[in-house]
């Protein structure tokens, strides 16, 4: 059994325990060991960043030198913490000269990152440690009438350079895992668009009119449900659709759920315990072509 | 001409400073192009926000009007057009850079206040929620491992975070 430090993040314990326990219970149930580490904090985001990169990185990085010391690579659920983490990890791997400056700052935790583990998000876990067949082999109900509208999130796929995760403008690994589970991933109009969740609380005009294209958008291409990876994607497709509602008089009711949900269905886990609770919109169209 | 010297001068000077940030190594490589602005999702969404504007103000020395405009907070970090830009200027970077300039000037939008004040106090930026801790064990989750303060804390000093956290937007 490969094991991996699980790194929750902020916002997944904070509001999302639904992706918790579906992650938790569908990677353990595929043979993947779970740590939970001390002492993690934040990873260090775009928010972040925005305010100090030199400090995101020292973040980051300390984040990644207890996995070190734990000598285990690190899984994350949240695609925000996977590009603040990777990001950091590749940077720093490839430049020793901020690799010396960001050590200094560790220096003062008694901390040194040294650069030999890896930071994957958990459908790499998915692809290397299951793999598409087992995977396929290990579904045991029928999702063949659903389709879904997949929607990764900026940061699984970009800044490709340093994430290295798929082909930024044709991926199609997270495609391929959900048909791994018999559903069908339909093609909609600005697929890799952003969904604007990083502008909430600042702008959140803007914000909202770059969430509702993609509500639109997935809409019209008649999918069942949005899948997703990210829990700000979530909150800005799935709460977004009360907001729009109020802002827009505009009512989809299109149910977001995680890729970790659908894959713990898929893998006959029972809904009652995945705190389905938590969703805004109501998952009940989906469950029922689960079958 | 004593004029036009001095703007060389000032448009210099605030490139080298960007250029000197992390991030900002790549700016001086824009030629104007537009694909930027023809991949950027807020761009097509609203006026009040053009990357390659801010690239183009930036290089001519307007530090003013890039630092306090508000149009730097408007980027959301897609990464779209740095994947597409022709002359590989790192954009979504760039503008990291001078989003940390703005703030080290005392311009900081008071979300980001609100974020660092959650990152000194609890290691994390959005807090946890006592309702949703008490109810892990029904989901079948195990107690939540406390964020790593000390650490955490003797980073923020090693960097100078802790001191520029605390400045709001429009108060010095
Ligand atoms: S795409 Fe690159 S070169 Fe073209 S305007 Fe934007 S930053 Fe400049
Ligand atoms: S990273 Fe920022 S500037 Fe670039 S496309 Fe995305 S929102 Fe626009």
């Amino acid at each position: 059994m490969t094991s991996y430090a699980l790194f929750l993040g902020c916002t997944i314990p904070a509001r999302q325990p639904h992706y918790e326990a579906s992650a938790r219970k569908a990677l353990t149930r595929l043979g993947i060991g779970l740590v939970d580490l001390d002492n993690m904090t934040c990873c260090a985001p775009p928010p972040l960043q925005s305010i100090d990169m030199e400090t995101s990185l020292a973040i980051a990085a300390h984040n990644i030198c207890l996995a070190e010391e734990a000598d285990l690579d690190i899984v994350t659920l949240c695609t925000g913490c996977f590009e603040s983490l990777a990001m950091a990890n590749n940077l720093l791997k490839e430049n020793s000269k901020l690799k010396a400056r960001v050590n200094k700052i560790l220096s003062n935790a008694g901390e040194e990152f040294k650069g030999t583990k890896e930071v994957k998000h958990y459908l790499k876990v998915l692809m290397d440690d299951v793999g598409l067949e087992r995977l396929k082999k290990s579904v045991v109900k029928d999702l063949s009438s659903l389709k879904v509208a997949s929607f990764s999130g900026c940061h699984l796929l970009r800044p490709s350079a340093l994430l290295k995760f798929d082909d930024p403008e044709r991926p199609h690994i997270f495609d391929d895992l959900i048909e791994a589970l018999g559903a069908k991933s339909i093609w909609y109009r600005n697929k890799l668009k952003c969904c604007g969740g990083l502008l909430r609380g600042y702008a959140d005009d803007v914000a909202l009119a770059i969430a509702r294209d993609k509500i639109v958008n997935t809409t019209k291409a008649g999918a069942d449900c949005i899948v997703t990876l990210c829990p700000f994607c979530f909150l800005t497709l799935d709460l977004g659709q009360m907001l729009i509602k109020s802002a827009y008089k505009e009512e989809y009711n299109i149910p977001v759920i995680h890729y970790a949900e659908l894959l713990s269905l898929a893998l006959g886990i029972d809904p009652k315990e995945l705190a389905l609770d938590f969703h805004k919109i109501r998952l009940d169209k989906v469950l029922s072509k689960i079958t | 001409m004593e004029h036009k010297k001095e703007q060389k001068t000032s448009a210099t000077s605030f490139s080298d400073e960007i250029r000197s940030q992390l991030g900002g190594e790549t700016i001086t490589l824009c030629y104007q192009c537009g694909t930027c602005a023809s991949s950027c999702p807020v761009a097509k969404t609203t006026e009040r926000y053009n990357p390659r504007d801010i690239i183009r103000l930036s290089l001519l020395g307007e530090k003013q009007e890039v630092l306090s405009g508000g149009a730097i907070w408007l980027c959301s970090s897609c990464y779209n057009c740095q994947e597409r830009c022709p002359q590989k200027v790192e954009i979504a970077d760039v503008i990291y850079a001078l989003r940390n300039i703005a703030i080290k000037e005392g311009h900081i939008p008071n979300i980001y206040s609100e974020f660092a004040t959650g990152l000194m106090n609890e290691g994390r930026i959005v807090p946890t929620s006592k309702f949703v801790e008490k109810k892990r064990p029904e989901y079948g989750l195990p107690p939540l491992r406390p964020a790593g303060l000390d650490a955490m804390k003797k980073i923020l000093a090693a960097t100078g975070f802790d001191k520029i956290q605390w400045k709001k937007e429009g108060t010095p």
